[in-house]
């Protein structure tokens, strides 16, 4: 069977970009850095092609990093191999709804 | 290195040589896609702007026309005139004219109405079509170059493959004394201290900051999350999570070049060299009219989800990061950057590849919109409301 097949950008990121089709729970992700260097996940959610998976445990709260730097904050603690997106992880930018509260303004 | 140019008499040299058809405003826009689709040779800048606006917004869509105008790959230009709009028209002549370039005007209002417009409006595309046909293409130097670069309908393979290329033929374009212009400054949030560390001063670093405050703030006057604005959701659903990820990803295509300065939305290169900004947001539209207006002969432009629309008067060459896509949208898509995603080469070969292509583009060769025309979406970005 073909190697399903993640990539990590920077050392310091703790998520990476997985390239395959058909990853779901209890499958194995190679994972593979700039360098060439390989690391074994096993993934605990469905994940969609282009979409990230964790490369280890993010606390709720924490900062999510790609390219070595802050893509948004966990929203909830996500479990190494778990999937990583939108209902899980907040932008920190652009953020008017944030702005309206602390003005206790809109909702 | 040389390609092979129209050469004019502000001696700017363009890959193409058209007549731009450009309505002063939004209502003429149909007596100019008239008069375009009689006369081979034209192309039609169909915006929606240019009354009812505040004094600036006004100013600047008249100076982003005459940028346009005064634009490499024109060759001349018709304006199309409705006679009580707000954008000033006689300057628009006056400081095209200045270049040496062919420039006639027609007011709808006082030839007596649309038809007698349009006929005269086909007249007068002739006369220019026929005056700068004959121009022949000459060797310009590289340095000469004026490449946009920009990223839509991305995915996360944007950041890691397609971007890289651009980023690489960026680097090689500036290394050669060409000039390479991005923008898309909401796709600098969350990126933009990688952007100041390599402004080449304080001031351009303090003006990356203030475009990206203003654009932020911007977003946030409706008191709402910018997600599904910005990013899209395409981009979602192709796996960016959110506006940093993206910007991330995005300014990867600007490479990795010292940035000269931040030009304002109208403002076009005369002889700046090297990496510059332009302050604009990144949809489509209005960014390519952008990139337009600041002279670039054609442009790179990356994408995931598989974006095809190019411009009237210049080539927009698609470079797609998604191996996917490209197989499902082969015939919009003019380079398969996602061979790098698969692994079968490496940036470096698919950045070669897109050098040696937009050499070619710049020589004549049609990308896949323009052969097909794929470009009447255009607009100018104003700041104000229309009031």
């Amino acid at each position: 069977m073909e190697q399903k097949l993640a990539l990590k950008v920077q050392d310091t990121d703790n998520v990476a970009t997985v390239f395959a089709q058909g990853v779901t729970e209890g499958c194995t992700l190679k994972i593979r850095d700039k360098k060439g260097g390989e690391e074994m996940v096993t993934v605990q959610d469905e994940i969609p092609y282009g979409h990230k998976i964790a490369l280890r445990f993010i606390k709720k709260g924490e900062s999510v990093i790609k390219y070595g730097e802050q893509i948004g904050v966990a929203t909830q603690d996500i479990g190494r191999g778990g999937y990583v997106h939108v209902h899980n992880l907040d932008s920190m930018r652009g953020r008017g709804d944030l702005q309206a509260c602390m003005k206790g303004g809109a909702k | 290195m040389n390609f092979m140019g129209y050469v004019r008499p502000d001696g700017q040299a363009g890959s193409r040589n058209v007549v731009a058809v450009i309505p002063s405003v939004v209502c003429a826009c149909d007596v100019v896609q008239a008069v375009c689709r009689q006369v081979q040779g034209t192309v039609p800048f169909l915006h929606h702007q240019g009354c009812c606006q505040l004094p600036p917004d006004l100013d600047r869509v008249t100076e982003t026309l005459i940028s346009l105008g005064l634009s490499p790959n024109v060759g001349a230009v018709l304006v199309v005139s409705l006679g009580c709009e707000g954008t000033d028209h006689e300057r628009m002549v006056k400081e095209i004219s200045a270049s040496g370039k062919p420039v006639e005007i027609i007011h709808i209002q006082e030839l007596g109405g649309v038809s007698n417009a349009i006929s005269a409006g086909i007249d007068a595309a002739r006369r220019l079509v026929i005056r700068i046909s004959g121009t022949q293409r000459e060797p310009v130097d590289v340095s000469k170059i004026v490449m946009a670069i920009k990223c839509g309908a991305s995915d996360t393979t944007s950041g890691m493959a397609s971007n890289c290329v651009i980023g690489y033929a960026a680097d090689k374009l500036v290394d050669l004394g060409a000039t390479v212009i991005f923008g898309e400054t909401t796709e600098f949030l969350g990126a933009e201290h990688i952007l100041a560390r390599r402004a080449v001063n304080q001031n351009v670093a303090e003006k990356i900051y203030s475009i990206v405050n203003a654009m932020e703030g911007r977003a946030k006057s409706l008191g709402c999350d910018m997600r599904k604005g910005q990013p899209t959701p395409g981009n979602i659903a192709g796996g960016l999570s959110s506006i940093e990820e993206k910007s991330l990803g995005a300014i990867v295509k600007s490479g990795t070049g010292p940035i000269q300065g931040v030009l304002e939305y109208p403002e076009r290169i005369t002889d700046q060299k090297g990496l510059w900004i332009k302050d604009t947001p990144g949809r489509e539209p209005e960014i390519l009219t952008g990139m337009a207006a600041t002279g670039a002969q054609f442009t790179l432009f990356s994408t995931g989800r598989g974006a095809p629309q190019g411009f009237p008067s210049m080539p927009v060459i698609k470079i797609c990061g998604n191996p996917n896509t490209f197989e499902h949208m082969k015939n919009d898509m003019d380079l398969n950057a996602g061979l790098i995603i698969t692994g079968a080469k490496t940036i470096e070969q698919s950045g070669e590849e897109a050098f040696a292509l937009l050499l070619q583009v710049l020589n004549g060769r049609m990308t896949k919109n323009e052969a097909i025309g794929y470009f009447s979406g255009i607009d100018i970005h104003c700041l104000g409301p229309v009031i």
